[in-house]
């Protein structure tokens, strides 16, 4: 590689910060007169609660704000633009009907306090999407009140701990593989467990030993991420199911992993007694740039009286929302729920139907098995046990060139793909987590391959080439230590730094 | 590589005993594995600790790490410099990088702990791993 | 299956090709890791494909059985939720697939947009309440609520109890509550005044030294202005900090900022920022503190800093405080943000900016005021609740039984209210009004003819 390849392709330009585009006297709205007779605000209000001018908003006019929204988001590489690989994230396809959906304006512009029976097709939209989810995942009930899958998360350890209240049980512990997502010990600490980490066997599967011993009447549950993060499925997912309950404890399934056997088996049927789903994953709800998200979370038949509030429900022929329920862990949130996110979620699963979905999970698999096959000449696979959805390389070869994963995934930015998920699981050094998902053709894929090879090739022959890349990106690598050491998160009207000019 | 004059323990700290008391701080090893460090918390002048308490973390940008005294005793001075330059810890992680002062009951205790010679072994046989 | 769909790209031919590069037999095959116990014998029972032409229908019909403000009703509720006018441009620029496609920025080279526009979402935070640093967003403003007294619970180690005003929305003290109901805190309820603000002197004997901080909502769920002064005058007697609580965030460019008048921590719901009242969500919370709490704070922030040739870039930063780094002991568990309602709210901002949120303000202080007057005045048995000053909303108590007035009204075409009476039982008498730019000066009138018609003796049967 000549030094001429490593100079930028394009010419980014720098966009300054809407506060410094402001000029006085700029407007980007029109606004309607009142219409009204006006008094003067000092007679409205005493003077200690009027505030003066916030002199520090910006002025802008409405080309302004398009062009500043434009430019910056050319900076963004998008889903729309190739394959963006992330473990865990499934950034598939955001379809364009369920965004004509989300907008119409009977859905868009009720609100959430109007009378019952001006909102029967709002209400009619949510059962609608319910008893679908019922369908896909097997279980009994589900809320459609979390905003994301960490707060399914965090409502099912709720649930669990209530349920164990009932009972009149405390149990303090959780069991959580080594290989879990941070989320899952985040959200059972915050619903007052202790969690305890189970090993994974050298298949990278749960060590069912490991789970037998660590099993007690002190254990409230076990979180497992359906297949796992290293897109392995629990093949012994019964007689782990049996274990947990078999001591009187649950079962919880993240449903991160969804889109790995959605259509081919029900978490329900698993043993599961709670799980969540990430509409903005499997479900195709965009990721917007990290939300928002929604995370349903369903129950088991045993489980069901302590669902949040509120729930839809049927009555004489009506739809209404049910807060009426004894023994709920109680609101999550305000109102009722991601109701523009759920939406596109139907829009989505009518669009597929089950035979459809089927065929996602089919697609989901045979892409990442195809990136696997592409790419385990190069690079070392820690667990020879099968994918499903995701597969998860690690560095090992590229490390023996003094090449890291990090490098790896900075250099595929040069070559027009988003990287994908790095350093994730834990239990894997230098872990680089592929999940192509089945909105991918087979020349993105073998796009991909090709370039995942030749970074391969990079390592051997000019690491320093990986070293400092990316080099085409609007920006390359950030120096993320003086972020966290001199933290800058927001602009000040005083700021004197220096700055690149337009 | 290892001062002679330090001890060591298995999570990477170390202490230095001198007449005044018990200096601590984290191993080259460890600033190694944590990176560029970004943040310190330390506990107060007059914490009172037991050994192989936490007393504080240690953040580098992408991970964090708890720090654990092996020795008990009371806190009678943390390293202020670290809150403007906690990269301290990267340059110089046995001598101006150190974390906190303690004084202790009677002798402190280091019979647990590993010299120099052994620590290096230790890290050693770490890094094959 | 042979069929194709819009959305697999992968045809017969590609998958015989690929089975084949695998050495796979079949894509069952591919599933043999599945217990053969769990396989679905036959695909889920749910509606589909439809094509897109079915779909609008399906969506239409169940459209057509919701009523609307504005085209169907004139809709005069708020209690948590603003209707507002969003310029166009909004939603142009949100529909940028470069916006709306994209993952949360973990890979900053390739995400300068998105991060760039949180860093301003996050200024503009700052700036309205009057505090350091504000984060990313969170899920809403009940959530963010519930965060922001953890956050104080964190930043107060050894204390123990959480003075909440009765006067922050019910739903948002309902979350607190399912949030905290398995740490040890004691959450005590404190309720209002003649004026219809939070009771000073209940307030005063609440806070001790115990305590973490006191909470209190301006303007409150009835509508009255309650300003942060007497609650931050004695919480600080005790050291105690003050959480802000804002549900109707077009009131901060108006009213005393939580910041200026000495609160710790600000929380609330920004959705009028051009948000969609959307049946309840996808809404957006936020949070703001004082700079020396940052680390304590919960959900995602984004920092400038430079790159490697030295040009200013934008990084997510203060990570070690969240979930995928500290697990079990994070702020929070939360791990998306709410960032595209954060970036159509940025846009909003940009777009009225100083002098349009200004204005904005000021013109639903003065259209809720002309109604206020004009009902107050029909002789229709309705007045004020309260004598606090108001701003968009407020709440009115009725001569007549709520649950009846709010049905005629209905009849006639208005959304009068909401009723509080549910979460209020000394307050079943009343109707909370909220006013915005969205409630033209025809709909006041409608509002006001709808209730003297109701008034007005129709038969010699009932009076009143």
């Amino acid at each position: 590689m000549s030094s001429a390849d490593r100079e930028p392709k394009v010419a980014w330009r720098h966009e300054e910060l809407l506060f410094d585009r402001s000029r006085a006297g700029r407007l980007g709205v029109q606004l309607p007169p009142s219409g009204v007779d006006e008094k003067p605000v000092s007679e409205l209000l005493p003077d200690e609660v009027i505030r003066g001018e916030i002199s520090d908003l910006p002025e802008l006019s409405e080309v302004d704000v398009i062009r500043h929204f434009t430019r910056i988001s050319r900076n963004n590489y998008s889903i729309d633009l190739g394959l963006y690989p992330l473990g865990s994230c499934t950034m598939k396809h955001n379809p364009r009907i369920n965004e004509e959906t989300a907008r119409l304006p009977g859905l868009a512009q009720v609100h959430p306090c109007q009378p019952v029976s001006t909102v029967q097709g709002s209400l009619a939209l949510m059962w609608a999407l319910e008893q679908a989810l019922l369908q896909l995942t097997g279980m009994s009930r589900i809320s459609l009140a979390p905003a994301a899958g960490a707060h399914g998360e965090f409502a099912g350890m709720l649930m669990i701990r209530k349920a164990l209240d009932a009972r009149g049980e405390s149990r303090r512990y959780v069991l959580i593989p080594d290989s879990a997502h941070g989320t899952n010990p985040a959200s059972a600490h915050f619903a007052g467990f202790e969690v305890k980490e189970l090993l994974s066997t050298d298949r990278g599967t749960l060590d069912v030993e490991d789970l037998r011993s660590a099993m007690s009447d002190d254990v409230a549950a076990l979180m497992l991420t359906v297949p796992n993060t290293l897109g392995v499925f629990e093949d012994r997912i019964l007689e782990i199911a049996d274990l947990v309950h078999e001591k009187g404890a649950f079962l919880y399934c993240d449903g991160a992993n969804f889109n790995a056997f959605v259509g081919k088996a029900r978490p329900g049927d698993m043993g599961c007694d709670v799980l969540h789903l990430n509409l903005h994953k499997t479900f195709t709800t965009p990721h917007g740039g990290g939300g928002p998200g929604a995370g349903p979370v369903g129950v088991a038949e045993n489980l069901v009286p302590f669902l949040p509030v509120p729930m839809v429900e049927m009555k004489a022929g009506k739809f209404v929302l049910d807060s009426e329920r004894p023994q709920t862990i109680g609101r999550i949130r305000s109102f009722h729920g991601q109701f523009g996110v759920l939406v596109r979620a139907l829009t989505y699963i009518l669009s597929m139907g089950g035979a459809g979905l089927a065929r996602v999970a089919e697609g989901a698999v045979l892409n990442a098995n195809y990136v696997r096959n592409g790419l385990s000449g190069e690079y070392h696979l820690p667990y020879a046990t099968p994918s499903l959805h995701e597969v998860v390389f690690s560095d090992k070869r590229q490390s023996a060139h003094g090449v890291s994963t990090l490098d790896i995934a900075k250099r595929l930015m040069d070559y027009g793909f988003h990287p994908p998920t790095i350093y994730f699981p834990l239990i894997v050094s230098g872990a680089l987590m592929i999940e192509p998902t089945e909105t991918e053709g087979k020349e993105e894929l073998d796009a991909f391959i090709a370039a995942m090879r030749a970074i391969a090739r990079e390592a051997a022959e000019d690491p320093a080439l990986l070293h400092g890349a990316p080099w085409s990106t609007p920006v390359r690598r950030c120096d993320e230590a003086r972020a966290a050491r001199q933290p800058d998160l927001r602009w000040r009207p005083e700021a004197q730094d220096a700055q690149d000019t337009r | 590589m290892y001062p002679d004059d330090l001890f060591y323990t298995d999570e990477h700290e170390w202490v230095r005993i001198d007449n005044g008391g018990v200096t601590l701080g984290i191993t080259k090893f460890a600033q190694d594995e944590l990176g560029d460090i970004v943040f310190v918390e330390l506990p107060g002048v007059g914490s009172v600790f037991d050994a192989e308490d936490e007393i504080g973390s240690i953040e580098s940008v992408k991970a964090v790490a708890e720090v654990f005294t092996p020795i008990a005793g009371e806190i009678t001075e943390i390293n202020e410099a670290l809150t403007e330059r906690p990269e301290l810890i990267n340059q110089d992680p046995h001598g101006d990088g150190w974390l906190v002062r303690l004084k202790t009951d009677g002798e402190p205790d280091v019979s647990d702990l590993m010299g120099a010679a052994e620590y290096q072994e230790f890290v050693s046989d770490s890094d094959e791993e | 299956m042979t069929t194709g769909h819009r959305y697999l790209p992968t045809g017969d031919e590609d998958r015989r090709e690929m089975l084949e590069a695998i050495g796979a037999e079949s894509i069952e095959a591919l599933f043999s890791s599945l217990p053969a116990a769990i396989r679905l014998s036959a695909p889920p029972d749910v509606q589909g494909p439809l094509s897109d032409q079915e779909l609008r229908r399906y969506f239409r019909r169940l459209e057509a059985q919701n009523r609307i403000g504005g085209r169907d009703l004139a809709c005069f509720l708020g209690a948590g939720a603003y209707r507002h006018d969003t310029p166009a441009a909004v939603d142009h620029l949100l529909q940028r697939s470069e916006f709306f496609t994209v993952y949360t920025p973990y890979q900053p080279e390739f995400s300068q947009g998105t991060l760039q526009a949180i860093y301003e979402f996050q200024t503009f935070i700052s700036l309205l309440t009057g505090l350091d640093v504000a984060n990313a967003s969170l899920y809403d403003g009940a959530s963010a609520f519930a965060e922001g007294v953890l956050m104080a619970d964190r930043l107060q180690r050894g204390r123990h109890r959480v003075v909440v005003s009765r006067t922050i929305h019910p739903q948002y003290r309902h979350t607190l509550r399912t949030y905290a109901q398995n740490l040890e805190l004691e959450l005590v309820e404190i309720g209002w005044d003649e004026s219809g603000v939070t009771d000073a002197e209940a307030l005063a004997s609440a806070v001790d030294d115990d305590t973490i901080c006191v909470a209190v909502q301006s303007p409150n769920y009835f509508g009255s202005i309650e300003g942060w002064s007497t609650a931050v005058e004695i919480a600080r007697r005790h050291g105690a900090l003050v959480v802000a609580v804002v549900t109707e965030a077009l009131s901060l460019a108006l009213l005393q900022s939580p910041g200026a008048s000495g609160c710790d921590i600000a929380v609330g719901e920004a959705q009028s920022f051009g948000l969609p009242v959307a049946f309840g969500g996808p809404y957006l919370g936020f949070l703001a503190s004082r700079d020396a709490a940052k680390r304590a704070m919960p959900g995602r922030l984004v920092g400038r800093t430079l790159d490697a040739d030295g040009k200013p870039a934008f990084v997510l930063t203060l990570a070690t405080r969240e979930q995928h780094i500290r697990r079990e002991r994070a702020t929070s568990n939360i791990c998306t943000n709410q960032n595209l309602c954060a970036l159509a709210a940025t846009i909003y901002l940009a777009l009225h900016g100083r002098v349009g949120l200004r204005r904005l303000a000021e013109i639903n202080l003065q259209r809720a005021t002309v109604l206020r007057e004009r009902l107050t005045g029909a002789g229709a048995g309705l007045e004020m609740r309260f004598d606090a000053p108001h701003f968009n909303e407020f709440m009115l108590r009725s001569d007549r039984p709520v649950e009846r007035v709010l049905a005629d009204l209905e009849q006639r075409g208005v959304l009068g209210g909401v009723a509080p009476g549910g979460d209020y039982e000394s307050l079943d008498d009343c109707i909370l009004v909220a006013v915005t730019e969205c409630n033209p000066p025809e709909e006041l009138t409608r509002y006001v003819e709808a209730v003297e018609s109701i008034a007005r003796p129709a038969s010699v049967v009932s009076v009143g």
